[in-house]
């Protein structure tokens, strides 16, 4: 492709509207009993990168529309295109999706989008994920990517949770690290813990972050993704730690609920 | 668009009569004051704080906290929706607005037609001046009576509430007049460059 043939076409796809169109459920998987995984087709969905989002749109029978965003937990090589959603007590949008829509349902969404937290095989260097609660669902894009595409560099996630079944994709976690010995994964149970735990019991703090993220001459990158008060104190902490501000990608949620 | 498709079960929880007409398509009403940046929260203290206006290298004006404090102070009370879809009604900001900036540069009016907001942190976002001028924007310092917290963009932030709030930069430092419009941070990575929540104006092409 020549220079001149290519400006039109960069030009063309800079503004090439997200439109919204028809995703419909192929699957549903029960994740944590509040938190369920959404499989869908998307007939035109044209590829995204790992950490970006889409927006869905719902349509009442009176025409009433909401919308809201939601991360996408697929990697790029999957067809299909998976959401996973907590449900938020007195949300408008979250109980539906995760409590009344059945397999074959339609509802519209637009995407991907987000262009800043976004992480692929290609930035090379250490990968370093921190999550609280649902924030694991754009990072685990990230980490099926790299499973995927067969790649060794060394990752750390670490994982806080409120009890152990309330740690989303548990099991598929478990076993990407038996089989990734360059993968290392620290979850913390900050309110209940089973019986014999030996994990960490307490809020995501300094020591934590000291001892399970990479150091800052490593240059990890570093994204962090959760509840508004664990981001703000998790980045904190690492700018903290020596960490380059400019290292570190965060998405916060909350409190608005969804 | 195709056919419409409709949620069988799906009902509006949320909204009533009363913001019909104050919430711009595709929003809801939130209570909360929701937090949303890309990176860290830049730590600035007040008395390190300074705000200029630039262009073409040179500064128009140049404030540091306290002679930023002696300028025109303004209350707005107004509106604000977010592009991650929530809007919250009547907060009530405090602060300097651009019209009393260009004054107190002795500016009569903005001398091109675009700006550029720099922030701590490395953010930035471009606006038409034409949307600044007239009450419309102003440098807040305080809200609801409060100096801004950190997180929600202190010790300043821009507002620009008739846009979607990334345009109300946090953390703002400088606005540098320019001749011609730019992308910021955001407007870099996919989202519109003007931002009008009426035409509902969130992404590239919208």
């Amino acid at each position: 492709m020549t220079a001149t043939d290519a400006t039109p076409a960069t030009a063309a796809s800079e503004r090439r509207k997200v439109e919204w169109q028809p995703a419909q459920v192929r699957k549903i998987l029960a994740e944590t009993p509040s938190v369920k995984s959404l499989v869908l087709h998307v007939a035109d969905w044209q590829g995204h990168l790992p950490g970006q989002h889409v927006d869905i749109r719902l349509t009442a029978e009176d025409g009433y529309q909401a919308q809201r965003s939601y991360s996408i937990a697929s990697p790029p090589e999957e067809e299909l295109v998976t959401l996973t959603v907590e449900r938020v007590e007195d949300g408008e949008v979250s109980p539906y999706l995760v409590d009344e829509l059945r397999l074959g349902d339609t509802f519209e969404l637009r995407g991907p989008i987000g262009g800043y937290f976004v992480w692929t095989i290609a930035t090379r260097g250490p990968l370093c994920l921190v999550a609280g609660g649902s924030g694991v669902v754009p990072l685990m894009a990230m980490l099926r990517h790299r499973c995927k595409r067969g790649y060794r560099g060394p990752v750390s996630l670490l994982y806080s949770s409120r009890s152990l079944d309330e740690v989303i994709y548990r099991e598929e976690i478990e076993a990407m690290a038996k089989r990734a010995p360059e993968l290392r994964v620290v979850n913390t149970l900050t309110r209940k813990q089973p019986p014999g735990w030996s994990g960490y019991s307490r809020r995501i703090d300094r020591s934590m972050l000291g001892s399970t993220c990479f150091p800052p001459q490593e240059k990890p990158a570093i994204f962090v993704c959760g509840p508004t008060s664990l981001v703000e104190n998790v980045a904190k902490t690492l700018v903290e730690l020596g960490h380059n501000p400019l290292t570190i990608k965060t998405e916060r949620f909350g409190p608005s609920g969804g | 668009m195709s056919e419409r498709i409709v949620s069988r079960g799906f009902t509006s929880r949320r909204q009533g009569q009363t913001v019909k007409g104050r919430l711009p398509p595709g929003q809801y009403v939130t209570s909360g004051f929701p937090i949303l940046s890309a990176g860290p929260t830049p730590q600035t203290k007040a008395e390190d704080w300074t705000f200029g206006l630039e262009l073409k290298g040179s500064m128009l004006g140049e404030w540091n906290f306290a002679e930023f404090a002696a300028l025109p102070q303004t209350t707005l009370t107004t509106d604000i929706h977010c592009v991650t879809k929530w809007s919250k009604f009547d907060t009530a900001w405090r602060g300097v607005t651009f019209d009393d900036l260009l004054k107190a540069a002795g500016l009569e009016e903005a001398p091109t037609p675009y700006v550029m907001a720099h922030c701590d942190g490395g953010y930035t976002t471009n606006l038409p001046t034409e949307d600044l001028v007239d009450g419309q924007a102003m440098i807040a310092t305080l809200y609801d009576g409060s100096p801004i917290l950190p997180a929600h963009g202190g010790p300043a932030r821009l507002l620009v509430p008739h846009l979607y709030f990334w345009k109300s930069a946090k953390w703002v430092r400088s606005l540098s007049f320019m001749e011609h419009d730019e992308p910021g941070f955001w407007e870099q990575l996919g989202y519109h460059n003007y931002g009008d929540p009426w035409k509902e104006q969130r992404y590239d092409g919208d």
